[in-house]
Protein backbone atom coordinates (compact mmCIF):
# COMPACT_ATOMS: atom_id res chain seq x y z
CA UNK A 1 0.00 0.00 0.00
CA UNK A 2 2.68 2.46 1.05
CA UNK A 3 4.11 3.34 -2.41
CA UNK A 4 0.56 4.22 -3.47
CA UNK A 5 0.55 7.09 -0.96
CA UNK A 6 3.66 8.65 -2.46
CA UNK A 7 5.28 7.40 -5.66
CA UNK A 8 2.51 5.47 -7.40
CA UNK A 9 -1.04 6.50 -8.15
CA UNK A 10 -1.21 9.44 -5.75
CA UNK A 11 -2.87 11.49 -8.47
CA UNK A 12 -6.56 12.16 -8.86
CA UNK A 13 -7.76 9.43 -11.24
CA UNK A 14 -10.12 11.79 -13.06
CA UNK A 15 -7.30 14.10 -14.17
CA UNK A 16 -5.37 13.34 -17.33
CA UNK A 17 -1.85 13.69 -16.03
CA UNK A 18 0.55 10.82 -15.48
CA UNK A 19 -0.10 10.22 -11.74
CA UNK A 20 -3.85 10.49 -12.49
CA UNK A 21 -3.62 7.85 -15.20
CA UNK A 22 -1.65 5.62 -12.88
CA UNK A 23 -4.35 6.00 -10.25
CA UNK A 24 -7.04 5.29 -12.84
CA UNK A 25 -5.23 2.18 -14.07
CA UNK A 26 -4.76 0.97 -10.49
CA UNK A 27 -8.47 1.26 -9.69
CA UNK A 28 -9.38 -0.46 -12.96
CA UNK A 29 -7.06 -3.34 -12.14
CA UNK A 30 -8.49 -3.60 -8.61
CA UNK A 31 -12.08 -3.64 -9.95
CA UNK A 32 -11.20 -6.35 -12.47
CA UNK A 33 -9.48 -8.56 -9.94
CA UNK A 34 -12.10 -8.06 -7.26
CA UNK A 35 -14.88 -8.80 -9.74
CA UNK A 36 -13.20 -12.17 -10.37
CA UNK A 37 -12.88 -12.93 -6.65
CA UNK A 38 -16.56 -12.23 -5.98
CA UNK A 39 -17.86 -13.74 -9.19
CA UNK A 40 -19.23 -10.55 -10.77
CA UNK A 41 -19.95 -10.54 -14.49
CA UNK A 42 -18.02 -7.32 -15.18
CA UNK A 43 -15.65 -4.98 -13.30
CA UNK A 44 -18.24 -2.20 -13.63
CA UNK A 45 -20.48 -4.11 -11.22
CA UNK A 46 -17.95 -3.59 -8.40
CA UNK A 47 -18.35 -0.21 -6.69
CA UNK A 48 -15.82 0.79 -4.07
CA UNK A 49 -17.22 2.48 -0.96
CA UNK A 50 -15.61 3.64 2.28
CA UNK A 51 -16.61 0.40 4.02
CA UNK A 52 -19.27 -2.17 4.88
CA UNK A 53 -21.53 0.33 6.66
CA UNK A 54 -21.55 2.64 3.64
CA UNK A 55 -22.06 -0.21 1.18
CA UNK A 56 -25.01 -1.54 3.21
CA UNK A 57 -26.58 1.92 3.44
CA UNK A 58 -26.06 2.41 -0.28
CA UNK A 59 -27.71 -0.93 -1.01
CA UNK A 60 -30.73 -0.52 1.28
CA UNK A 61 -31.39 3.20 0.90
CA UNK A 62 -30.13 3.51 -2.68
CA UNK A 63 -32.13 0.57 -4.05
CA UNK A 64 -35.28 1.51 -2.10
CA UNK A 65 -35.12 5.13 -3.29
CA UNK A 66 -34.38 4.23 -6.91
CA UNK A 67 -37.40 1.90 -7.01
CA UNK A 68 -39.79 3.80 -4.76
CA UNK A 69 -42.23 4.52 -7.58
CA UNK A 70 -42.76 0.78 -7.95
CA UNK A 71 -43.39 0.06 -4.28
CA UNK A 72 -42.31 0.92 -0.76
CA UNK A 73 -42.04 -2.42 1.01
CA UNK A 74 -38.79 -4.14 2.02
CA UNK A 75 -37.90 -7.25 4.02
CA UNK A 76 -34.77 -7.68 6.16
CA UNK A 77 -33.85 -10.53 8.49
CA UNK A 78 -34.06 -9.66 12.16
CA UNK A 79 -30.36 -10.48 12.71
CA UNK A 80 -28.88 -8.16 10.08
CA UNK A 81 -25.99 -5.87 11.07
CA UNK A 82 -27.06 -2.51 12.48
CA UNK A 83 -26.09 -0.70 9.27
CA UNK A 84 -28.96 -2.59 7.63
CA UNK A 85 -31.37 -2.55 10.58
CA UNK A 86 -30.95 1.20 11.11
CA UNK A 87 -30.97 2.04 7.38
CA UNK A 88 -34.31 0.22 7.14
CA UNK A 89 -35.59 2.14 10.17
CA UNK A 90 -34.69 5.33 8.33
CA UNK A 91 -36.78 4.15 5.38
CA UNK A 92 -39.62 3.40 7.79
CA UNK A 93 -39.53 6.98 9.04
CA UNK A 94 -39.91 8.07 5.42
CA UNK A 95 -43.00 6.03 4.69
CA UNK A 96 -41.62 2.63 3.71
CA UNK A 97 -42.93 -0.56 5.24
CA UNK A 98 -40.20 -2.78 6.69
CA UNK A 99 -40.94 -6.43 7.42
CA UNK A 100 -38.59 -8.51 9.54
CA UNK A 101 -37.86 -12.08 8.49
CA UNK A 102 -37.60 -14.25 11.64
CA UNK A 103 -34.79 -16.71 12.39
CA UNK A 104 -34.67 -19.95 14.37
CA UNK A 105 -32.65 -20.64 17.53
CA UNK A 106 -29.45 -21.05 15.51
CA UNK A 107 -29.92 -17.96 13.38
CA UNK A 108 -31.22 -19.63 10.19
CA UNK A 109 -33.81 -17.58 8.35
CA UNK A 110 -37.25 -19.21 8.38
CA UNK A 111 -37.84 -19.72 4.65
CA UNK A 112 -41.57 -20.44 5.07
CA UNK A 113 -42.02 -17.19 6.94
CA UNK A 114 -39.90 -15.42 4.32
CA UNK A 115 -42.11 -16.69 1.51
CA UNK A 116 -45.15 -15.29 3.32
CA UNK A 117 -43.50 -11.89 3.80
CA UNK A 118 -42.62 -11.44 0.12
CA UNK A 119 -45.45 -10.30 -2.14
CA UNK A 120 -46.02 -8.24 -5.28
CA UNK A 121 -45.23 -5.07 -3.29
CA UNK A 122 -41.80 -6.19 -2.07
CA UNK A 123 -39.09 -4.14 -3.70
CA UNK A 124 -36.03 -5.40 -1.79
CA UNK A 125 -34.97 -8.24 0.53
CA UNK A 126 -31.73 -8.20 2.52
CA UNK A 127 -30.27 -11.27 4.23
CA UNK A 128 -26.59 -11.60 5.16
CA UNK A 129 -24.76 -14.61 3.80
CA UNK A 130 -23.05 -15.21 7.17
CA UNK A 131 -24.25 -13.66 10.39
CA UNK A 132 -21.68 -11.26 11.83
CA UNK A 133 -22.20 -12.33 15.47
CA UNK A 134 -23.15 -15.99 15.58
CA UNK A 135 -21.60 -17.18 12.30
CA UNK A 136 -24.73 -18.80 10.82
CA UNK A 137 -24.19 -19.63 7.13
CA UNK A 138 -27.57 -18.95 5.54
CA UNK A 139 -28.96 -21.21 2.83
CA UNK A 140 -28.68 -18.19 0.54
CA UNK A 141 -29.47 -19.92 -2.73
CA UNK A 142 -32.71 -21.26 -1.21
CA UNK A 143 -33.52 -17.83 0.21
CA UNK A 144 -33.00 -16.19 -3.20
CA UNK A 145 -35.23 -18.80 -4.85
CA UNK A 146 -37.90 -18.34 -2.18
CA UNK A 147 -37.91 -14.59 -2.82
CA UNK A 148 -37.94 -14.98 -6.62
CA UNK A 149 -40.83 -17.46 -6.37
CA UNK A 150 -42.79 -14.83 -4.45
CA UNK A 151 -41.88 -11.96 -6.75
CA UNK A 152 -39.42 -12.24 -9.62
CA UNK A 153 -38.93 -8.44 -9.63
CA UNK A 154 -37.82 -8.20 -5.99
CA UNK A 155 -34.18 -7.19 -5.58
CA UNK A 156 -32.02 -9.37 -3.33
CA UNK A 157 -29.18 -7.82 -1.31
CA UNK A 158 -26.77 -9.79 0.83
CA UNK A 159 -24.03 -8.57 3.14
CA UNK A 160 -21.13 -10.90 2.39
CA UNK A 161 -18.63 -9.20 4.68
CA UNK A 162 -18.50 -12.18 7.04
CA UNK A 163 -18.68 -14.74 4.22
CA UNK A 164 -15.98 -13.37 1.91
CA UNK A 165 -12.74 -15.23 2.53
CA UNK A 166 -14.42 -17.85 4.74
CA UNK A 167 -16.86 -19.65 2.47
CA UNK A 168 -16.88 -19.73 -1.34
CA UNK A 169 -18.92 -16.81 -2.67
CA UNK A 170 -20.04 -16.16 -6.20
CA UNK A 171 -22.62 -13.43 -6.71
CA UNK A 172 -23.52 -14.61 -10.22
CA UNK A 173 -24.14 -18.22 -9.13
CA UNK A 174 -26.19 -17.05 -6.17
CA UNK A 175 -28.18 -14.80 -8.49
CA UNK A 176 -28.19 -11.85 -6.05
CA UNK A 177 -28.61 -8.25 -7.23
CA UNK A 178 -26.56 -6.46 -4.60
CA UNK A 179 -23.77 -7.70 -2.32
CA UNK A 180 -21.59 -5.98 0.27
CA UNK A 181 -17.89 -6.73 0.82
CA UNK A 182 -15.54 -5.44 3.48
CA UNK A 183 -11.76 -5.09 3.44
CA UNK A 184 -11.38 -4.81 7.21
CA UNK A 185 -13.08 -8.15 7.80
CA UNK A 186 -10.45 -9.99 5.74
CA UNK A 187 -7.56 -8.29 7.58
CA UNK A 188 -7.29 -5.53 4.97
CA UNK A 189 -7.22 -1.80 5.76
CA UNK A 190 -10.30 -0.12 7.22
CA UNK A 191 -12.04 2.59 5.27
CA UNK A 192 -12.74 0.59 2.14
CA UNK A 193 -15.37 -1.89 1.03
CA UNK A 194 -17.39 -2.60 -2.05
CA UNK A 195 -20.94 -2.98 -3.22
CA UNK A 196 -21.63 -5.35 -6.07
CA UNK A 197 -24.54 -4.04 -8.14
CA UNK A 198 -25.73 -6.35 -10.88
CA UNK A 199 -25.75 -4.67 -14.28
CA UNK A 200 -29.10 -2.99 -14.92
CA UNK A 201 -30.12 -2.74 -11.24
CA UNK A 202 -31.08 0.81 -10.34
CA UNK A 203 -29.46 2.29 -7.22
CA UNK A 204 -29.65 5.95 -6.25
CA UNK A 205 -26.52 7.72 -4.98
CA UNK A 206 -26.70 8.79 -1.33
CA UNK A 207 -24.10 11.52 -1.75
CA UNK A 208 -23.69 13.95 -4.60
CA UNK A 209 -20.49 15.44 -5.95
CA UNK A 210 -17.98 14.91 -8.67
CA UNK A 211 -18.20 11.40 -10.04
CA UNK A 212 -14.82 9.87 -10.72
CA UNK A 213 -14.37 6.19 -11.39
CA UNK A 214 -17.11 5.15 -8.91
CA UNK A 215 -20.50 6.09 -10.28
CA UNK A 216 -22.29 5.36 -6.99
CA UNK A 217 -19.83 7.09 -4.66
CA UNK A 218 -18.64 10.58 -5.60
CA UNK A 219 -15.40 12.18 -4.45
CA UNK A 220 -11.75 11.49 -5.07
CA UNK A 221 -10.97 7.80 -4.68
CA UNK A 222 -8.65 6.53 -1.96
CA UNK A 223 -6.32 4.48 -4.14
CA UNK A 224 -3.98 3.13 -1.42
CA UNK A 225 -6.91 1.67 0.53
CA UNK A 226 -8.36 0.09 -2.60
CA UNK A 227 -4.95 -1.46 -3.29
CA UNK A 228 -4.86 -2.70 0.32
CA UNK A 229 -8.31 -4.29 -0.10
CA UNK A 230 -7.10 -6.03 -3.23
CA UNK A 231 -3.92 -7.25 -1.53
CA UNK A 232 -5.91 -8.62 1.41
CA UNK A 233 -8.13 -10.48 -1.06
CA UNK A 234 -5.07 -11.89 -2.85
CA UNK A 235 -3.70 -13.19 0.45
CA UNK A 236 -7.01 -14.82 1.33
CA UNK A 237 -7.49 -16.49 -2.04
CA UNK A 238 -3.87 -17.45 -2.69
CA UNK A 239 -4.49 -20.55 -0.62
CA UNK A 240 -8.17 -20.32 0.16
CA UNK A 241 -8.93 -23.92 1.06
CA UNK A 242 -5.90 -24.29 3.31
CA UNK A 243 -6.75 -20.99 5.04
CA UNK A 244 -10.32 -22.09 5.67
CA UNK A 245 -9.19 -25.50 6.92
CA UNK A 246 -6.70 -23.82 9.27
CA UNK A 247 -9.37 -21.50 10.69
CA UNK A 248 -11.82 -24.38 11.06
CA UNK A 249 -9.29 -26.45 13.02
CA UNK A 250 -8.57 -23.54 15.38
CA UNK A 251 -12.27 -22.74 15.73
CA UNK A 252 -13.19 -26.33 16.57
CA UNK A 253 -10.43 -26.63 19.17
CA UNK A 254 -11.42 -23.29 20.74
CA UNK A 255 -15.15 -24.02 20.67
CA UNK A 256 -14.87 -27.58 21.98
CA UNK A 257 -12.23 -26.59 24.51
CA UNK A 258 -14.50 -23.94 26.01
CA UNK A 259 -17.71 -25.96 25.89
CA UNK A 260 -16.10 -29.12 27.29
CA UNK A 261 -13.76 -27.62 29.83
CA UNK A 262 -15.77 -24.72 31.28
CA UNK A 263 -19.06 -25.62 32.94
CA UNK A 264 -22.26 -23.67 32.31
CA UNK A 265 -21.42 -22.41 28.84
CA UNK A 266 -23.78 -22.13 25.87
CA UNK A 267 -22.84 -22.07 22.20
CA UNK A 268 -24.57 -19.21 20.38
CA UNK A 269 -25.32 -20.08 16.75
CA UNK A 270 -25.12 -23.42 14.98
CA UNK A 271 -22.45 -26.10 15.26
CA UNK A 272 -22.82 -27.18 11.64
CA UNK A 273 -23.08 -24.64 8.80
CA UNK A 274 -21.13 -22.16 10.88
CA UNK A 275 -18.48 -19.75 9.58
CA UNK A 276 -15.02 -21.30 10.05
CA UNK A 277 -13.74 -18.31 12.04
CA UNK A 278 -16.62 -17.73 14.47
CA UNK A 279 -16.86 -18.76 18.12
CA UNK A 280 -19.63 -17.20 20.20
CA UNK A 281 -20.23 -18.55 23.68
CA UNK A 282 -22.26 -17.40 26.69
CA UNK A 283 -20.57 -17.87 30.06
CA UNK A 284 -23.53 -18.11 32.42
CA UNK A 285 -23.19 -16.21 35.65
CA UNK A 286 -20.58 -13.84 34.20
CA UNK A 287 -21.20 -10.42 32.74
CA UNK A 288 -19.65 -9.88 29.31
CA UNK A 289 -18.03 -6.53 29.87
CA UNK A 290 -16.24 -7.80 32.97
CA UNK A 291 -15.13 -10.82 30.89
CA UNK A 292 -13.75 -8.68 28.06
CA UNK A 293 -11.71 -6.63 30.55
CA UNK A 294 -10.56 -9.72 32.44
CA UNK A 295 -9.48 -11.44 29.20
CA UNK A 296 -7.84 -8.24 27.99
CA UNK A 297 -5.67 -8.16 31.12
CA UNK A 298 -4.40 -11.56 29.98
CA UNK A 299 -3.75 -10.40 26.42
CA UNK A 300 -6.88 -11.96 24.89
CA UNK A 301 -8.93 -9.39 23.01
CA UNK A 302 -12.55 -10.35 22.41
CA UNK A 303 -15.94 -8.64 22.22
CA UNK A 304 -19.27 -9.19 23.91
CA UNK A 305 -22.97 -8.90 23.14
CA UNK A 306 -23.62 -7.75 26.70
CA UNK A 307 -25.63 -4.60 27.29
CA UNK A 308 -22.82 -3.26 29.47
CA UNK A 309 -20.34 -3.00 26.61
CA UNK A 310 -22.71 -0.62 24.86
CA UNK A 311 -23.73 2.85 25.83
CA UNK A 312 -27.38 2.09 25.25
CA UNK A 313 -27.43 -0.77 27.76
CA UNK A 314 -29.37 -3.14 25.54
CA UNK A 315 -28.10 -6.64 24.78
CA UNK A 316 -27.28 -7.67 21.19
CA UNK A 317 -30.35 -7.82 18.96
CA UNK A 318 -28.92 -10.92 17.26
CA UNK A 319 -28.72 -12.89 20.52
CA UNK A 320 -32.18 -11.71 21.51
CA UNK A 321 -33.57 -12.77 18.11
CA UNK A 322 -32.18 -16.31 18.42
CA UNK A 323 -33.97 -16.59 21.74
CA UNK A 324 -31.21 -15.92 24.24
CA UNK A 325 -32.53 -14.53 27.52
CA UNK A 326 -31.01 -11.20 28.61
CA UNK A 327 -28.92 -12.87 31.33
CA UNK A 328 -27.55 -15.31 28.73
CA UNK A 329 -26.77 -12.51 26.28
CA UNK A 330 -25.02 -10.52 29.04
CA UNK A 331 -22.43 -13.29 29.41
CA UNK A 332 -21.73 -13.71 25.69
CA UNK A 333 -18.28 -13.49 24.16
CA UNK A 334 -17.48 -13.35 20.45
CA UNK A 335 -14.08 -14.60 19.29
CA UNK A 336 -12.84 -14.78 15.74
CA UNK A 337 -9.87 -16.77 14.54
CA UNK A 338 -7.96 -15.83 11.41
CA UNK A 339 -5.29 -17.39 9.24
CA UNK A 340 -2.66 -15.48 11.21
CA UNK A 341 -3.58 -17.20 14.48
CA UNK A 342 -1.85 -20.41 15.52
CA UNK A 343 -2.87 -23.44 17.57
CA UNK A 344 -0.53 -22.10 20.28
CA UNK A 345 -2.68 -18.95 20.45
CA UNK A 346 -5.79 -21.09 20.91
CA UNK A 347 -4.13 -23.22 23.59
CA UNK A 348 -3.09 -20.06 25.43
CA UNK A 349 -6.68 -18.80 25.39
CA UNK A 350 -7.92 -22.17 26.65
CA UNK A 351 -5.32 -22.03 29.41
CA UNK A 352 -6.24 -18.57 30.75
CA UNK A 353 -9.99 -18.59 30.13
CA UNK A 354 -11.16 -21.03 32.83
CA UNK A 355 -9.32 -19.10 35.52
CA UNK A 356 -10.73 -15.75 34.35
CA UNK A 357 -14.29 -17.11 34.23
CA UNK A 358 -13.83 -18.77 37.60
CA UNK A 359 -12.63 -15.53 39.22
CA UNK A 360 -15.65 -13.58 38.02
CA UNK A 361 -18.00 -16.38 39.04
CA UNK A 362 -16.45 -16.36 42.52
CA UNK A 363 -17.33 -12.66 42.80
CA UNK A 364 -20.87 -13.32 41.63
CA UNK A 365 -23.86 -13.93 43.89
CA UNK A 366 -25.33 -16.14 41.17
CA UNK A 367 -23.38 -19.06 42.61
CA UNK A 368 -25.52 -21.69 40.94
CA UNK A 369 -23.30 -21.15 37.90
CA UNK A 370 -20.25 -22.44 39.71
CA UNK A 371 -17.53 -20.66 41.60
CA UNK A 372 -17.31 -19.97 45.33
CA UNK B 1 -25.52 2.08 19.60
CA UNK B 2 -21.98 2.77 20.54
CA UNK B 3 -19.23 0.39 21.44
CA UNK B 4 -16.68 3.07 22.25
CA UNK B 5 -14.58 1.79 25.15
CA UNK B 6 -15.71 3.38 28.38
CA UNK B 7 -13.20 5.73 29.98
CA UNK B 8 -12.52 3.84 33.19
CA UNK B 9 -10.31 5.45 35.80
CA UNK B 10 -7.17 3.63 37.01
CA UNK B 11 -8.91 3.20 40.38
CA UNK B 12 -11.81 1.29 38.78
CA UNK B 13 -9.45 -0.99 36.88
CA UNK B 14 -7.36 -1.59 40.00
CA UNK B 15 -10.42 -2.52 42.07
CA UNK B 16 -11.69 -4.71 39.24
CA UNK B 17 -8.38 -6.59 39.19
CA UNK B 18 -7.95 -6.75 42.95
CA UNK B 19 -11.29 -6.12 44.60
CA UNK B 20 -11.27 -5.59 48.34
CA UNK B 21 -13.85 -7.27 50.60
CA UNK B 22 -15.08 -9.63 47.88
CA UNK B 23 -17.14 -12.66 48.79
CA UNK B 24 -19.98 -13.62 51.10
CA UNK B 25 -19.62 -13.12 54.87
CA UNK B 26 -20.48 -16.07 57.08
CA UNK B 27 -21.03 -14.11 60.28
CA UNK B 28 -22.84 -11.17 58.69
CA UNK B 29 -25.42 -9.35 60.79
CA UNK B 30 -27.35 -8.39 57.70
CA UNK B 31 -27.35 -9.11 53.96
CA UNK B 32 -29.18 -7.24 51.22
CA UNK B 33 -29.14 -7.25 47.44
CA UNK B 34 -30.08 -4.94 44.61
CA UNK B 35 -30.42 -5.30 40.85
CA UNK B 36 -31.47 -8.11 38.59
CA UNK B 37 -29.64 -10.70 36.48
CA UNK B 38 -31.88 -9.67 33.59
CA UNK B 39 -30.28 -6.22 33.56
CA UNK B 40 -26.84 -7.76 33.96
CA UNK B 41 -26.11 -6.25 37.35
CA UNK B 42 -26.64 -7.54 40.84
CA UNK B 43 -24.87 -6.35 43.99
CA UNK B 44 -25.10 -8.12 47.35
CA UNK B 45 -23.86 -6.30 50.46
CA UNK B 46 -22.97 -8.05 53.73
CA UNK B 47 -22.49 -6.06 56.95
CA UNK B 48 -21.18 -7.12 60.36
CA UNK B 49 -22.61 -4.56 62.79
CA UNK B 50 -21.64 -4.32 66.50
CA UNK B 51 -23.88 -3.29 69.41
CA UNK B 52 -22.92 0.37 68.97
CA UNK B 53 -24.38 0.17 65.47
CA UNK B 54 -20.93 0.50 63.95
CA UNK B 55 -20.03 -1.46 60.81
CA UNK B 56 -17.08 -3.66 61.76
CA UNK B 57 -16.85 -5.45 58.44
CA UNK B 58 -18.45 -5.12 55.05
CA UNK B 59 -18.20 -7.37 51.99
CA UNK B 60 -19.90 -7.74 48.62
CA UNK B 61 -20.71 -10.04 45.76
CA UNK B 62 -21.23 -8.70 42.26
CA UNK B 63 -22.61 -10.01 39.01
CA UNK B 64 -21.88 -7.14 36.71
CA UNK B 65 -19.40 -5.09 34.76
CA UNK B 66 -16.07 -3.72 35.93
CA UNK B 67 -17.70 -0.51 37.24
CA UNK B 68 -20.22 -2.55 39.18
CA UNK B 69 -17.51 -4.61 40.88
CA UNK B 70 -15.39 -1.53 41.62
CA UNK B 71 -18.35 0.48 43.01
CA UNK B 72 -19.39 -2.32 45.35
CA UNK B 73 -15.82 -2.87 46.47
CA UNK B 74 -15.04 0.77 47.22
CA UNK B 75 -18.35 1.24 49.05
CA UNK B 76 -17.51 -1.62 51.43
CA UNK B 77 -14.19 0.13 52.11
CA UNK B 78 -15.88 3.50 52.65
CA UNK B 79 -18.39 2.30 55.23
CA UNK B 80 -16.07 0.15 57.31
CA UNK B 81 -15.81 1.70 60.80
CA UNK B 82 -18.75 4.02 60.17
CA UNK B 83 -21.97 4.00 62.19
CA UNK B 84 -25.05 2.86 60.30
CA UNK B 85 -26.25 6.45 60.28
CA UNK B 86 -22.96 7.72 58.80
CA UNK B 87 -22.98 4.89 56.27
CA UNK B 88 -26.51 5.88 55.26
CA UNK B 89 -25.22 9.33 54.33
CA UNK B 90 -22.82 7.97 51.67
CA UNK B 91 -24.29 8.91 48.30
CA UNK B 92 -23.70 7.41 44.88
CA UNK B 93 -21.86 10.62 44.00
CA UNK B 94 -19.44 9.97 46.87
CA UNK B 95 -18.87 6.51 45.42
CA UNK B 96 -18.30 7.92 41.94
CA UNK B 97 -15.86 10.49 43.36
CA UNK B 98 -13.94 7.86 45.33
CA UNK B 99 -13.59 5.84 42.13
CA UNK B 100 -12.03 8.79 40.36
CA UNK B 101 -15.20 9.32 38.33
CA UNK B 102 -17.69 7.00 36.67
CA UNK B 103 -18.65 7.21 32.97
CA UNK B 104 -22.16 8.68 32.81
CA UNK B 105 -23.63 5.48 31.41
CA UNK B 106 -22.28 3.72 34.52
CA UNK B 107 -23.77 6.07 37.15
CA UNK B 108 -26.34 3.38 37.87
CA UNK B 109 -23.55 1.09 39.15
CA UNK B 110 -22.88 3.60 41.96
CA UNK B 111 -26.61 3.98 42.52
CA UNK B 112 -27.04 0.21 42.73
CA UNK B 113 -24.22 -0.21 45.26
CA UNK B 114 -25.61 2.52 47.52
CA UNK B 115 -29.12 1.10 47.03
CA UNK B 116 -27.97 -2.32 48.25
CA UNK B 117 -26.20 -0.77 51.25
CA UNK B 118 -29.23 1.30 52.26
CA UNK B 119 -31.43 -1.71 51.88
CA UNK B 120 -29.08 -3.55 54.26
CA UNK B 121 -29.29 -0.71 56.81
CA UNK B 122 -33.07 -0.63 56.57
CA UNK B 123 -33.25 -4.41 56.92
CA UNK B 124 -31.04 -4.23 60.01
CA UNK B 125 -33.54 -1.98 61.82
CA UNK B 126 -36.59 -3.79 60.46
CA UNK B 127 -35.26 -7.07 61.83
CA UNK B 128 -34.99 -5.43 65.25
CA UNK B 129 -38.35 -3.70 65.08
CA UNK B 130 -36.61 -0.34 65.44
CA UNK B 131 -37.08 2.89 63.56
CA UNK B 132 -34.44 5.54 64.13
CA UNK B 133 -35.74 9.06 63.58
CA UNK B 134 -33.05 9.83 60.95
CA UNK B 135 -34.11 6.93 58.74
CA UNK B 136 -36.40 8.27 55.99
CA UNK B 137 -39.90 6.84 55.97
CA UNK B 138 -39.98 6.46 52.20
CA UNK B 139 -37.32 4.73 50.08
CA UNK B 140 -34.61 7.13 48.92
CA UNK B 141 -33.72 7.68 45.29
CA UNK B 142 -30.97 5.06 45.43
CA UNK B 143 -33.26 2.45 46.95
CA UNK B 144 -35.96 3.13 44.40
CA UNK B 145 -33.49 2.98 41.57
CA UNK B 146 -32.11 -0.26 42.88
CA UNK B 147 -35.64 -1.63 42.79
CA UNK B 148 -36.11 -0.42 39.29
CA UNK B 149 -32.77 -1.37 37.84
CA UNK B 150 -34.31 -2.82 34.75
CA UNK B 151 -36.47 0.21 34.08
CA UNK B 152 -33.45 2.39 34.67
CA UNK B 153 -31.50 0.50 32.02
CA UNK B 154 -34.30 1.04 29.55
CA UNK B 155 -34.60 4.68 30.53
CA UNK B 156 -30.90 5.23 29.82
CA UNK B 157 -31.39 3.78 26.38
CA UNK B 158 -34.31 6.12 25.77
CA UNK B 159 -32.39 9.12 27.11
CA UNK B 160 -29.62 8.40 24.63
CA UNK B 161 -32.25 8.46 21.92
CA UNK B 162 -31.37 5.00 20.69
CA UNK B 163 -34.06 2.57 19.73
CA UNK B 164 -33.56 -1.08 20.45
CA UNK B 165 -32.85 -3.12 17.41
Amino acid sequence: MVPYFTELAYGNPTITHKPGWMAYETIQRASEELSRYVGAHTPEEVNFTPGETEANNLAILGAALANRDRSRRIVVSEIEPLSIIFASKLLERHGFEVRKAPVDGEGFVDLDALSKLVDEQTVLVSISAVNHEVGTIQPLKDAVETVRDGNSETLFHTDMSDAYGRIPVNVADLDVDLATFSSYKILGPRGVGALYVREGVKVERLLEGQIGTQRLWPGVENVPLIVGFLKASELVFRDFEANVEHMRRLRDRLMDGILNEIPNTLLNGPRERRAPDNVNVSFLGCEGEALTIEFSLKGVYVSSGSACTRRMLQPSHVLTAIGRKPEEAHGSILMKVSRTHTMEDVEYVLKVLPEAVERLRRLSPLSKFGGG
Amino acid sequence: MSRVPLPYSPKILELFKNPKNAGPMEDATVRAEAGSPVCGDVIVIYLKVNEDEVIEKASFESYGCAANIAAASILTEMVKGKSLRQAWMVSWKDVAKALGGLPSVKFHCGVLAVGALRRAVRTYYEQRGQKPEWLPEKPTLEERHALEAEELAEASARRLGVEGG
